[in-house]
């Protein structure tokens, strides 16, 4: 059994010494056991503030309507969209841990999809409310869906804000699926390690009943591979949906064929980003830093990188489309506006966060110190909020006509409600990783087996 | 390695219990969990299961299960979605509300591949989650193995083999001296309830 309580920083992949017990006991014991830390409390707290920011916003803008924010036209789209798109985008990170990297073999994936796929489902939530509350009458968000009605009509579905309906409502779906599936075998060891009855209960009714068996096991994998395979295709649809509504439109900045590759690597940049915010804290309160480890947010340092350097990549390439194609409103959009017209600082703070910063990632010594990583990562949060309100903001501020040009500036109520979601976001964490296991106990086992074998295959 | 058989006297079936479910033996590791499932069934035995608290591999070939109704059910409804999918939206753009567009084509298939494509995923991944949940015969929160001793740990660090009490070739004597014999850390008598 290993000192839980002191561990060392390594390079494994599980700190050598973890046993099947030792994995449930430090995982398991985190939901089991009855203290409350004082740490997760005033987070919980602080998260809780935020969030009735949330609820008054919200409040008063269905009250109200959507008059009290700074949306009007020309940039009828402003914080909402911004907020979604970045919302949906950072799932995005969850998503490609729990399957894509599964269909690679990548094992390191192992002790962080957890509570990645936790993160994807309540960013989701997050970027779900802001097109309802965008629609302006909400009480009838249910004309979204296609379903019998006295006036005859369905949804358009040739457009692609239909497309992003059932895009992102399919992705919540099978996210959730996905990580119910997964959780399904350590509710069972919750079930039985659990002594508060209570606690029996409510875990012994989660778990359906598991007990492991050897059939329900193949039946279990094939689902979870197929899963997997399925997650897959649909994590880069879902993106490249939502680059849709931009990029299906005849705007100039928008209008692009760029827009689904550089959307979904955007995406997946800001999940990681998020994944080792949300890590970083989560190893070092929990005492799991011998089950995520150094390793693991060395590699997902590197995967921000790589993706960062294709998100730069797409911004060259605008820059480039924006002279080649000699058309004079996308020359105009490209240099006059986003570079140097009224939001030119937020186009090269966007640079500044997105392209130059998160090159030190390139040195093994930045990747692995803990405090670089957690400050690019922040920075790389906001790039990528940025960005997405460079792309939303400045195409639809400078039309093709000057006469219908006007900016666009957020109010108190945009900023409280895009904050109110951080709080939102913060609690359903906070809440997850007191009541569920934050790592796969079953996964980690399997790790830990493979682990013991390594040395007699090699 | 302290081998903990019990004597035929301790798998008397106690009084309140009922008919005897079958024999759990357990083992201390997934290889000899394996090694002792494979002998098991070719020692003739069907009705055979164990208990892992994770998946290991080679386990459910080696007891024999074949089963491959979830990838099959997965299929059947991944292209039941995307047909469905794409015929809804056929009769709604052509047949409920034909709307002409510029005189474009009512069958605009370009522009629905994206929401055939959200239907084919969400159909095939809800009917695989069901199916694996009922094929499994779950929720099912009471099962007899749940009174063997120690199956808690069969969640945790411990792995099970049970040979079923309806196995025609089942003899409590019999069946336990060939578990022991292949290296159980302990075999004990599994009863339903009444």
């Amino acid at each position: 059994m290993v000192d839980i309580e002191r561990q060392e920083e390594t390079y494994d992949l599980v700190a050598p010494g973890q046993t099947y017990e030792s994995v449930t006991e430090s995982i398991g014991g985190l939901v089991l056991n009855n203290r409350i830390s004082l740490k997760w409390l005033l987070a919980l707290g602080f998260s809780a503030c935020l969030l009735s920011l949330f609820v008054g916003a919200v409040t008063w803008l269905v009250l109200f309507g959507v008059g009290i924010w700074g949306v009007n036209i020309p940039v009828g789209w402003g914080f909402a969209i911004v907020n979604f798109v970045w919302w949906i985008g950072i799932g995005h990170a969850g998503t490609l841990i729990s399957a894509i990297l599964l269909l690679l073999h990548q094992s390191w994936r192992t002790s962080i999809n957890r509570f990645a796929e936790a993160m994807t489902l309540f960013a989701v939530m997050c970027a779900g409310v802001f097109p309802l509350l965008h629609l302006g009458r909400h009480q009838y968000f249910y004309w979204l869906m296609p379903f019998p009605n006295t006036m005859g009509l369905w949804p358009q579905f040739r457009s692609p804000l239909v497309w992003d309906v059932f895009a992102v409502s399919t992705y919540m779906t099978v996210s959730a699926l996905f990580w119910f599936v997964g959780l399904i075998p350590d509710l069972a060891t919750l079930r039985d390690r659990a002594t508060n009855p209570v606690a029996r209960v409510i875990f012994g009714a989660l778990a359906l009943g598991w007990r492991g068996s050897a059939l329900h096991w193949r039946r279990y994998m094939a689902l979870y591979l197929i899963l997997a395979g399925l997650s897959t295709p649909l994590v880069l649809s879902v993106h490249t949906i939502v680059s849709f509504d931009f990029a299906v439109g005849i705007v100039p900045g928008w209008h692009s064929t760029i827009f689904p590759p550089y959307f979904v690597a955007g995406a997946i940049y800001a999940g990681f980003a998020m994944v080792l915010l949300l890590a970083i804290p989560l190893r070092a309160t929990c005492n799991l830093k011998g089950l995520i480890t150094m390793r693991h947010l060395e590699n997902m340092a590197k995967l921000m990188l790589a993706t960062g350097l294709i998100v730069f990549y797409g911004y060259i390439m605008e820059v480039f489309f924006g002279w080649y194609s000699a058309n004079p409103y996308e020359r105009y959009m490209t240099f006059n506006n986003r570079m140097f017209g009224p939001y030119k600082w937020v186009y090269w703070a966007l640079i500044v966060c997105n392209g130059l910063v998160p090159q030190v990632l390139w040195f093994r010594k930045m990747r692995t110190s803990i405090p670089v990583l957690f400050a690019t990562a922040l920075v790389v949060s906001v790039g990528m909020w940025l960005e997405r309100f460079v792309i939303v903001v400045t195409s639809l501020a400078r039309d093709y006509m000057p006469s219908k040009w006007g900016n666009y500036y957020p109010t108190a109520y945009d900023w409280a409600t895009y904050i109110g979601t951080i709080g939102l976001f913060l609690v359903l964490f906070l809440l997850f990783v007191r009541v569920l296991p934050s790592i796969s106990m079953s996964e980690m086992r399997e790790l830990v087996h493979h682990d013991e074998h390594a040395p007699q295959e090699a | 390695m302290d081998q903990v058989v019990e004597r035929p006297s301790a798998i008397e079936p106690a009084g309140a219990g009922g008919a005897l479910y079958g024999l759990m033996a357990e083992f201390p590791s997934p290889e000899t969990l394996v090694a002792a499932g494979r002998q098991v069934r070719e020692a003739g035995y069907k009705r055979i299961d164990a208990f892992s608290p994770f998946p290991v591999e080679d386990l459910s070939e080696a007891l024999g299960f074949r089963d491959q109704w979830v990838p099959w059910l997965m299929l059947l409804a991944g292209i039941g979605g995307c047909v469905g999918g794409f015929g809804f939206l056929w009769w709604c753009t052509a047949v409920s509300y034909p709307l002409n567009i510029g005189g474009r084509p009512l069958l605009a298939w370009p522009s629905w591949i994206p929401i055939t494509f959200e239907c084919t995923v969400l159909a095939s991944a809800l009917t695989g989650v069901l199916g694996m949940i009922l094929l499994n015969g779950l929720p099912m929160p009471y099962h007899p193995v749940f009174d063997a001793p120690g199956f808690e740990r069969a969640s945790s660090n411990s792995f099970f083999l049970c040979v079923e009490a309806r196995d025609p070739r089942f003899d409590r004597e019999k069946t336990q001296a060939l578990l022991a014999s292949l290296g159980a850390l302990s075999v004990s008598p599994v009863e339903q309830r009444k």
